[in-house]
């Protein structure tokens, strides 16, 4: 049983020009200790997915149309605050992009990792202290028991974003889902952090569902891949599968966009920009949203959305012609 | 398929709507929507506010075209009306000379709305020049015009506003003639008081703006400083300048109000809302209705004034723009 | 009017990287310095300085493009801004066609307006949202005078956003109706509307989604061949300015520590800092596995930058009594290849 099962999700917002859709039925699955990146551009729907696991979308406007998100086999979506704030932190913890703006900037950082242990554990404010201590520890960073009584100001971002996974690890959660954690940062930082989190998923035995836009972030740190666009999943497959054999148009466009830097100082070519913009999701038409960028659109591919099926074994695509290919 | 290539490969589809296809901004896409389209909009959706605006129109409509219709004097003495309550012939009353209150009333209205029009302008005027100056020299400049403006924030309203009524009342009867001497002084010594936080405030939106993409673009194309200042900064500073111009004109009439309700405004026989006020305050139990009306008339006015700018803070508010 | 389209998978003309060039830059920029006061105490008197940029220099040809890349703090910004004396520098000088920009009063450096011009990083603050986009484009025309009658100057704005793709109907469109991409592509026609030898381009590309920034990259290069402009392109993503660039400058805490054409800087890098940072760059492709170079700690303060060479407190090879003393300079190496390091030159 996959630790995390999202099954046909929907998260739409309620706007002055209609109803946003900004998930439109979303499939993915997490086993333990595995890491899945969820990759795609702005207003693709990620950030909004792991949000709606975590229950921190904004009710009103925000709404879970369909769908269920089976944590452990037990659906998440009917829950209740009480008994949400029993999963988050202790089974689910969650990192974001900007650790300036996460961390509250007039509390020590031993005192935010001690809230979370506190709360979970009831361990007395001595206690829980030590195990501060002890994640800043694990997160590398030098002298910690000195740097707890410090405030996150007194940090640097990379700093930082350490903090916020030693906040996020203080409970040992088994999952652990992290939006755009290195995008604010430095690469040489990134590529730190990065290593980290590797480093205490095989230590923690935890899950992890990176976040990312980035697809030279996907490539190193990822198992498996989910390609999201315009709220929709459009490609899932292992990280090799993917980039050696990428199914999806947008994913193929995707990838022949980005520079890489060991080609590109050598080998000039052209970049394949993707044509056009993402589409506005307020009241989607039927068919593909991707149909209008796409080189090989049909006129079936407007006709009707096409379902994400099995190409080939643990690759599967939502493209009509693919679909027909495999 | 293989071949077909797209029209450019770095254009956006041409003359569609930034939203691409199957979105319901199709119909506005026909017209573009400028900044201050979208402010209506959402000012039109402050149910409070938009009410205001009618009842405020009304009571401006009713005060500049009412005395066209009404046709009754402000100075009809009639002994035998002394005092009598509201009915057909006096629809507000009269007062202790049997003069009718709703022609006073309508007739103050328009001293009342044109000094708090006017010290708001001043205000308005004064505070946005300072602000500018010291938001875009910076340095000395700015800390000596701040210093000005806490000096004038420390001072006492109601005694110097009495002081400089005193002071300058007949040099300014002399020389301008007695209701427009009187105006003058009124409106310089209100707007006097309350162009500090509008010098604020403007001050603190062009040491943002300054600094903003935008304005760094305009220089590096070569604008002079006047031009970024008028054509840049300004017209993005003036959000919440409007808002405060609004509370400035509620304020004003106020002040008006109570410097005539002390004596202190404009001469006994001119009937300011205020004056009325003044003239019915004896009379309370006897003849309510003297001082209620032009209670009432201050207290809408202010009031929908005051709504309007909370519906204009909404609407303008930067945030919400993008 | 519209881009020379190229069919994918070509070469880019090498015509930049072996043809010699005219012997007198475009661009000379000759030790450059940008202190930023920092106040405190009671009386908000100057206590300390950052030293965001701390000696600069360096040379740019006319028609090619050189990348300025490093991290945050690096100074790559604040030296694209000084050399268009958008912030004023503290010391140094820049000559653009063997004019002294730095010395130059208001109305010549107006002049210069029409000559060099910038593209800025955030596509929704460049834009002013309270004018349309036929304003925005059309300012530089209205303060050089360059539109003879009305007439012209509509013509030449929609000549100018059919040449950056958008099109005539977007005229009398506010900032806030188009995507990223699309106002970046504005402020582009704004840049162009004077038509400038040298643009800067302050992370032109960083703030847009990845599919838009390639077709922002694919229309940058498209105008420079079409107009022959030199770039001057800021950035962070090293993937980016590689992609983009003849030559890339390579900078650390208000220094630049290496200069070298993109291919050298990759195949052999010099400095311990470039090595450290071309194996941090994430690659696309998973079976590419690569040694990372780590690198200790964090940046330093640029308040109090470490004395000597700014980068010894983290490098791997630093020699005591020589790297944390003496500040290296830039030598030369190979062909337009220079690093400014004591054991690596």
């Amino acid at each position: 049983m996959p630790l995390l099962d999202i099954r046909g999700l929907k998260t739409h917002f309620k706007t002055e020009d209609g109803w946003l859709h900004a998930v439109d039925g979303v499939d993915i699955a997490i086993d333990a200790g595995q890491t899945v990146c969820v990759v795609g551009e702005s207003g693709c729907g990620k950030s909004v997915t792991a949000k709606t696991v975590m229950k921190l979308i904004d009710m009103p406007p925000g709404k879970i149309v369909a769908g269920q998100v089976l944590w452990q086999g037990r659906d998440l979506v009917p829950l209740g605050p009480q008994e949400m704030q029993k999963i988050r932190a202790k089974e689910i913890a969650i990192i974001f992009q900007e650790p300036m703006t996460s961390l509250n900037p007039v509390y020590t950082v031993g005192a935010q990792i001690a809230e979370s242990i506190r709360l979970h554990e009831g361990l007395s404010k001595r206690e829980a202290l030590n195990r501060a201590v002890e994640m800043l520890r694990l997160v590398n960073i030098p002298t910690p028991e000195r740097r707890v009584y410090d405030y996150p100001h007194q940090f640097s971002g990379g700093m930082r974003q350490r903090v916020m996974i030693a906040i996020a690890l203080a409970c040992s959660p088994k999952l652990l889902i992290a939006d755009e954690p290195t995008t604010a940062l430095d690469v040489t930082i990134q590529a730190q952090i990065l290593e980290l989190m590797v480093e205490l998923k095989e230590r923690m035995g935890m899950a992890i569902l990176l976040i990312t836009h980035a697809m030279g972030v996907v490539a190193e740190t990822a198992q498996r891949v989910v390609v999201m666009y315009a709220g929709k999943v459009v490609e899932e497959a292992s990280v090799e599968d993917l980039f050696a054999r990428p199914r999806h148009p947008y994913t193929q466009g995707l990838i022949r966009s980005i520079p890489r830097i060991d080609t590109a100082a050598t080998h000039k070519v052209r970049l394949e920009a993707i044509a056009g913009t993402v589409p506005k999701l307020i009241n989607p038409a039927e068919g593909c949203r991707f149909a209008d960028r796409c080189k090989h659109a049909m006129p079936a591919c407007r006709s009707a959305t096409p379902p994400l099926v099995e190409a080939t074994p643990g690759h599967k695509v939502a493209c009509i012609l693919e679909a027909a290919l495999a | 398929m293989a071949g077909s290539t797209p029209a450019s490969a770095t254009a956006s589809p041409a003359g569609a709507p930034p939203g691409g296809p199957g979105g319901a901004p199709a119909a506005r896409a026909a017209q573009s929507v400028s900044p201050w389209t979208e402010a209506w909009r959402r000012f039109k959706r402050h149910r409070l506010a938009f009410w205001s605006l009618w009842l405020l129109g009304t009571l401006v409509a009713a005060v500049l075209l009412g005395p066209l219709f009404y046709k009754v004097g402000i100075n009809e003495v009639d002994f035998s009306a002394k005092l009598s309550t509201p009915s057909w012939k006096h629809p507000m009353g009269t007062d202790d000379l049997g003069r009718d209150i709703l022609a006073r009333v309508l007739y103050g209205g328009r001293i009342s709305l044109a000094v708090g029009l006017a010290a708001m302008l001043m205000a308005v005027t004064v505070g946005v020049f300072i602000g500018a100056v010291a938001g875009m020299a910076r340095g000395w400049v700015d800390a000596a015009l701040m210093w000005v403006t806490d000096l004038f924030l420390s001072l006492p309203q109601l005694p110097l506003l009495l002081l400089l009524i005193f002071l300058f009342r007949e040099p300014l009867k002399a020389a301008f003639g007695l209701e427009m001497g009187i105006f003058i002084l009124i409106v310089v010594v209100i707007g006097g008081f309350r162009w500090m936080p509008v010098a604020r405030l403007v001050r603190a939106q062009f040491f943002s703006l300054r600094e903003k993409e935008f304005v760094e673009a305009a220089r590096a194309l070569g604008a002079s400083v006047p031009r970024q200042v008028v054509r840049h900064i300004l017209p993005n500073s003036l959000g919440p300048v409007i808002v405060a111009a609004t509370i400035d004109i509620a304020a004003a009439i106020i002040a008006e109000s109570t410097l005539s309700f002390l004596g202190l405004g404009f001469p006994p026989d001119i009937p300011t809302w205020g004056r009325i006020l003044y003239d019915g305050r004896d009379y309370m139990d006897l003849a309510m209705h003297w001082a209620l009306f032009p209670g009432i008339a201050i207290f809408l006015t202010v009031l929908t004034i005051n709504f309007i700018g909370d519906g204009l803070r909404d609407a303008l508010d930067p945030r919400r723009v993008l | 009017m519209s881009p020379p389209g190229r069919p994918e998978g070509e070469f880019r003309s090498a015509q930049r990287e072996g043809t010699p060039m005219s012997n007198a830059p475009l661009l000379k920029v000759e030790g450059l310095v940008k202190h930023f006061p920092v106040k405190g105490g009671i009386l908000g008197r100057v206590v300390d300085k950052v030293h965001a940029v701390d000696g600069v220099s360096f040379d740019l040809q006319a028609g090619e493009t050189l990348g300025v890349v490093g991290e945050s703090g690096c100074g790559k910004s604040t030296t694209g801004r000084c050399i268009l004396r958008l912030i004023e520098p503290t010391a140094g000088t820049v000559w653009f066609e063997g004019k002294n920009v730095t010395a130059m009063g208001t109305t010549e450096l107006r002049g210069m307006a029409r000559d060099m011009q910038i593209i800025f990083q955030d596509p929704y603050a460049s834009l002013n949202p309270r004018m349309t986009v036929q304003a925005i484009v059309g300012e530089a025309l209205t303060i050089h005078k360059l539109a003879p009658d009305p007439a012209a100057y509509e013509a030449r704005i929609v000549e100018l956003l059919q040449v950056v793709g958008l099109s005539a109907d977007h005229l009398r469109r506010y900032p806030h109706e188009f995507s990223g991409g699309q106002r970046q592509r504005i402020g582009i026609a704004r840049a162009l509307a004077v038509s400038p030898k040298l643009i800067v381009c302050d992370e032109a590309v960083s703030a847009l989604d990845v599919s838009i920034q390639a077709q922002v990259i694919n229309l940058l290069e498209d105008l420079q061949s079409q107009f022959g402009l030199t770039y001057l392109f800021i950035a962070h993503d090293l993937s980016v300015v590689e992609h983009i660039s003849d030559r890339v400058a390579v900078m650390y805490l208000g220094r630049i520590v290496e200069i070298a054409t993109s291919r050298d800087l990759y195949t052999q890098p010099r400095h311990p800092y470039t090595e450290a940072l071309l194996s941090a760059v994430p690659i696309p492709d998973p079976l590419v596995k690569r040694k990372r170079i780590p690198l200790q700690g964090d940046v330093p303060n640029p308040i109090r930058p470490p004395p000597g060479c700014h980068f010894h407190t983290r490098c791997p090879i630093a020699q005591k009594g020589l790297c944390d003393v003496q500040s290296p300079v830039l030598k030369v190496v190979g062909d337009g290849h220079q690093v400014a390091c004591h054991l690596r030159s």
